[in-house]
């Protein structure tokens, strides 16, 4: 069939052409981080990294860095612990107003962020919370919860209910029953999600525009770059921000996959 | 006492409704907290807040509709309210037309390995800033951008797209196109390819097999994506300020610019509070649409 090879070569060519609109912002942001010249114009200008030296010894993007990576790692335990704990009372209990109190677990990311964080603005600051960095970790575990409880929750509907009423039987207590049968299974998810609430976390920079204040972390550092002039720095903080959040996925990845190596290693053959 | 718990835990090995003791209560209480306390209370001290009249540049507790009133009486709130949505169904539409042959190939014609490839690759963007990609797009479509260069080159141009609709929808795409061919992808892999066969058996062309079997098929996951899409365009603000120039300006630029010449956040307030129901209003009626009916028609 003829025909049906140039269809399916042409579906081909269409997805590297789709794969290619996505990528073309990436690779040549991560190009002309290493351009000597100031503007991102053809032809390429002299290899150079002094646009990783410009932002090393320009002092916001250190500090934004390390803002980035505190809020980032509070808002992943903060979160993923919330959406855990959602997850397994959904998996478990049946109570008057589940509905409402699912809404209220799956709502927010359907909140414009600019909407979000104007709201936290005028709510944390009546209550005299703003401006902290702390404010942008309350606000952000709003907003990342949600994707850390359905992660959670997927993996807990895959369980069989019996398993941990078996554990009962066998004479465990609730604590004992979520610490050996409960957790295990849902382990893989709760790194999936650390990570994943994790990296949303670091990426979001309207609410923490709004209600960080001089707290910037490192997407509000972009952002207030891009509104000042044209600077090949905003392409170099991208790339150390792509290279540290794709390290992150690489070690989570290798660290499932040698888990389930080793789970697969002592079934018997 | 000791008899009613004991039937409690007998009822819950049946039907799963334990009474709330200390540990249910350890689980479910911190969303209920948590999202009480920074979601809830913010968002209802936002409907208040529209409320509140602006005295002297303070803001005054007052219980007033003039807000409402004030903005919506103004041409350019109402147009711009329209423009939105426009700009919103449009993105729905361009990234929900352009990802599914991308979609279908991924779902259909290539091998597993190739088709996890594909994932990996659409999962990538996520992890990259969006506001980065925004700018880099500004280097590629400016007047003496990229492609232009490469205009000159070829001989026409320069095309102005920067700061045009066309920036825009090219910054929405940059937003969403990822994520939607990987929600349709999901929802093609589901179709039964027993259906696909029995329609080709039929006699039913390529064409029409997809849009009478494989669309209708996968429609819950198509609906999705394309409302995610409505989403996170209506509200999204980078893209039509960086790649669209302001002008004119959405919903979002109107909150901010609200906000920042008049330190009017009341009627910001308003604009936020209308957006917020315009999302719920569309998130239901696409959920509705996606499984409440259609098992009807067929």
């Amino acid at each position: 069939m003829r025909l049906d090879r140039i269809i399916r070569g042409s579906l081909l060519g269409y997805v590297f052409l789709a794969l290619g609109f996505v990528f073309v912002p990436i690779v040549i942001s991560f190009i002309f981080s290493f351009n000597e010249g100031r503007f991102p114009v053809l032809p390429i200008e002299n290899f150079s990294t002094v646009w990783y030296e410009a932002i090393w010894n320009e002092a916001p993007v250190p500090r934004a860095f390390r803002f980035s990576i505190i809020v980032g790692l509070s808002v992943a335990a903060i979160s993923t612990f919330i959406g855990f704990a959602t997850a397994y009372t959904d998996f478990r209990y049946r109570f008057f107003g589940k509905n409402v109190y699912l809404a209220l677990a799956l709502l927010p990311p359907t909140i414009p962020v600019l909407i979000l964080g104007l709201v936290m603005l005028m709510f944390l600051g009546r209550v005299s919370l703003v401006g902290e960095l702390h404010s942008v970790i309350f606000s952000h575990v709003v907003y990342c919860t949600p994707f850390a409880m359905a992660l959670i929750r997927l993996r807990l509907s895959q369980m069989d209910p019996d398993l941990e009423r078996a554990a009962w039987n066998l004479g465990a207590n609730n604590w004992r029953g979520m610490l050996f049968v409960i957790l295990p299974f849902t382990m893989p998810s709760i790194f999936a999600a650390l990570f994943l609430t994790a990296a949303v976390s670091f990426d979001e920079f309207m609410i923490a525009f709004f209600v960080g204040g001089v707290n910037e972390t490192l997407p509000v550092r972009v952002l207030n770059m891009m509104q000042g002039q044209v600077s090949p720095r905003i392409n170099a903080v991208g790339s150390v921000v792509f290279a540290v959040s794709i390290t992150l996925v690489i070690l989570a990845q290798v660290f499932l996959l040698t888990r389930r190596g080793t789970g697969r290693l002592k079934a018997p053959v | 006492m000791a008899v009613a718990e004991t039937e409690g835990v007998t009822a819950s090995a049946g039907r799963n409704a334990p009474r709330p003791d200390g540990y249910a209560l350890f689980w479910g209480l911190p969303l209920a907290l948590w999202q009480g306390m920074f979601f809830l209370a913010p968002l209802a001290f936002l409907v208040v807040m529209t409320f509140w009249s602006v005295k002297n540049f303070r803001l005054e507790p007052d219980f007033d509709t003039v807000n409402w009133v004030k903005m919506w009486s103004k041409g350019y709130v109402v147009d711009t309210y329209l423009r939105t949505l426009g700009y919103a169904v449009l993105a729905a539409v361009v990234c929900s037309v352009l990802a599914f042959p991308a979609a279908y190939a991924l779902a259909f014609k290539v091998s597993p390995a190739i088709r996890r490839l594909g994932v990996f690759l659409l999962i990538t963007p996520f992890f990259t800033s969006y506001v980065v990609r925004v700018y880099s797009w500004q280097a590629v479509i400016s007047d003496n951008g990229i492609l232009n260069t490469v205009f000159a080159f070829l001989g026409f141009g320069p095309v102005e797209m920067l700061n045009t609709l066309f920036g825009t929808v090219i910054g929405y795409m940059t937003l969403c196109l990822p994520l939607v061919i990987l929600l349709q992808l999901f929802s093609l892999a589901n179709v039964d390819r027993s259906l696909i066969e029995a329609a080709h058996n039929l006699g039913c062309g390529r064409i029409r097999t997809i849009f009478l079997v494989i669309i209708p098929s996968a429609k819950v996951g198509l609906i999705l994506a394309a409302t995610f899409t409505f989403i996170l365009c209506f509200g999204d603000f980078v893209s039509p300020v960086s790649l669209g120039g302001s002008k004119p300006p959405t919903l979002s630029i109107l909150i901010v610019d609200t906000v920042k010449q008049g330190n009017h956040w009341p009627r910001a307030a308003v604009v936020a509070v209308t957006m917020v129901v315009t999302l719920i209003v569309v998130a239901f009626t696409a959920l509705y649409f996606a499984y409440g009916h259609g098992r009807a028609r067929r």
